[in-house]
């Protein structure tokens, strides 16, 4: 993939193979601007590859418009983008009306669906807020919303692009905690874009570290830690460790 | 007490602004002893309003549904042109610049055109409203379409939602506080449009009276129709201000009171 500018145009993502195992959690770290985002709009099948391919379960990705291809894909992002004219359900559901294989089924099993999205809700905090506009949530609750948004239709892989970038130290500490706690209750693949290494080996399997543009993947590192990891395990010996390891492999990028 | 009914001061200040208005004015008139028919005083105005009142009414109401008409028409063709612009983007790049050079036209200039097709009196008048109107519609539809978040679309496209269904389901209901708010600047406009041409074109309304009453000097009468169409310019604005906190009151948050 790459993006036209005035000298040409710069790959944005060079030489990036990740290979994830279904359920795994991985994260992809690196200096801004090294084309993470760009990957995860490939994999979404948002954008094309200009080579190399991207494939779920061996099925290819080509755009979002091949039936199938990826529509078991939940997103969310740094802004939690909640429509502000829905309630915090409504918000949660939308997935379900718009997505070509769930629209049918919506319909007609409604109040199975609205269950379980109040389940969700609930798993996440957010009992008795459902009714709630988006405006009356804190950051932090509208950012467990729009990670409920993302499951709500149980996608087998879910894109995280930098979700809790713009939230307070403690809330996003929290919210590693509901992410950790959804994850282990469901399963699904995980690509976690971020910038935060504490909050990379928290959550994932496995960590990615990424070179500046073009992005090439430079560094990969399992993360064996215990689940479920608690915000305590954060202080161990270990955990600093791979920290500190990850940590020498940004300087190291950075500089180049 | 229901806060609602608190009286407060940023509740006041329109009356008290519009009060003292009136009263500079009046004041003015009577210290420069300003003749009558250079600029009659607001109770000169007043006074002719009382007396010529029983036509005065009948062509106000007239101008007023001729207006409604308009911008009726307005809001029809708007909001569909708003929305066709707003959703692609190859009808925005198209049409955008005929809507811009076609809103810098005096629609005074287009009265005799309409006045040739359609002859005198109603028609013109409705047309020259809607004419006027649609423009800020269309432009404020248009843009509330076209700012969606991308980060939003993207969420929607890889659920594999049609174009339709991100149409309605995001764009449209996001463009409604940007429609609502056109809405209190195009019936004003529309106002606008109808007395144009009622004053060029027409045998009715309250265009029609204030030239009459001009050319014979009558010039209170002349302030008194200024000061009905004022009135129902801000009745109609206030009208529309109501239906949009009505209707897309999420768009206000934290706006309370003001």
């Amino acid at each position: 993939m790459s993006y036209g500018g005035a000298a040409g145009a710069v790959p944005a993502v060079s030489d990036a193979t990740l290979t994830i195992n279904r359920g795994e959690f991985i994260a992809l770290v690196g200096p801004s601007g090294c084309g993470k985002s760009s990957l995860l709009k490939i994999v979404s099948g948002l954008a094309p590859a200009d080579s190399g391919r991207a494939s779920i379960g061996g099925r290819e990705i080509s755009d979002s418009q091949t039936p199938g291809a990826a529509t078991s894909v939940g997103m969310a992002f740094q802004n939690a983008t909640l429509l502000p004219w829905r309630s915090t359900l409504e918000n949660v559901l939308l997935p379900l009306e718009v997505s070509r294989e769930h629209r049918a089924s919506f319909r007609r099993k409604k109040a199975e669906h609205v269950a379980r999205a109040h389940e969700l809700l609930k798993v996440v905090g957010l009992e008795g807020y459902e009714n709630h506009a988006p405006y009356e949530l804190s950051g932090g609750m509208q950012q467990r919303a729009s990670l409920c948004r993302a499951l709500i239709h149980e996608p087998e892989l879910l894109l995280l692009d930098e979700p809790f970038a713009a939230l307070d130290a403690f809330t996003r500490e929290e919210l590693w905690e509901v992410l950790q706690q959804l994850w282990l209750r469901q399963k699904f693949t995980v690509i976690l874009v971020t910038h935060d290494l504490r909050e990379a080996v928290y959550l994932a399997d496995r960590v990615y570290v990424m070179s500046k543009r073009p992005g090439r993947v430079v560094y990969e590192r399992p993360v064996t830690l215990a689940r479920p990891r608690t915000l305590e395990s954060t202080f161990d010996e270990d955990f600093v460790e791979l920290v500190h390891r990850l940590r020498d492999h940004i300087g190291e990028v950075r500089a180049a | 007490m229901i806060p609602a009914l608190r009286i407060t001061p940023v509740k006041l200040a329109p009356w008290l602004a519009t009060i003292g208005l009136f009263v500079v004015w009046e004041a003015a008139c009577r210290l420069f002893a300003i003749p009558e028919f250079v600029l009659p005083a607001p109770s000169q105005a007043i006074a002719a309003l009382v007396e010529y009142w029983p036509a005065i009414w009948q062509n106000a109401f007239y101008t007023f549904w001729v207006t409604l008409l308009g911008f009726a028409l307005a809001v029809v063709f708007g909001l569909a042109l708003g929305v066709l612009t707003g959703a692609s983007a190859l009808v925005y790049a198209a049409i955008y610049p005929l809507l811009v050079g076609f809103n810098s036209i005096p629609k005074v200039a287009i009265v005799p055109v309409l006045v040739v097709w359609f002859g005198i009196g109603t028609v013109p008048a409705v047309l020259t409203a809607f004419t006027i109107s649609f423009f800020p519609i269309v432009v404020n539809v248009a843009t509330g379409l076209a700012t969606l978040e991308p980060e939003l679309r993207d969420v929607l496209r890889a659920l594999g939602a049609r174009k339709l269904d991100i149409l309605l389901k995001v764009g449209v209901p996001r463009s409604l506080p940007y429609f609502f708010a056109s809405l209190k600047v195009a019936v004003t406009l529309a106002f606008v449009g109808t007395v144009i041409s009622e004053t060029v074109a027409g045998n009715a309304g309250m265009g029609h009276l204030m030239l009459t009453a001009a050319s014979s000097f009558r010039v209170p009468l002349v302030f008194a129709g200024l000061l009905v169409i004022a009135v129902m310019g801000v009745g109609m604005y206030a009208l529309f201000a109501v239906i949009e906190r009505r209707m897309v009151g999420w768009a206000f948050r934290g706006a309370e009171g003001v």
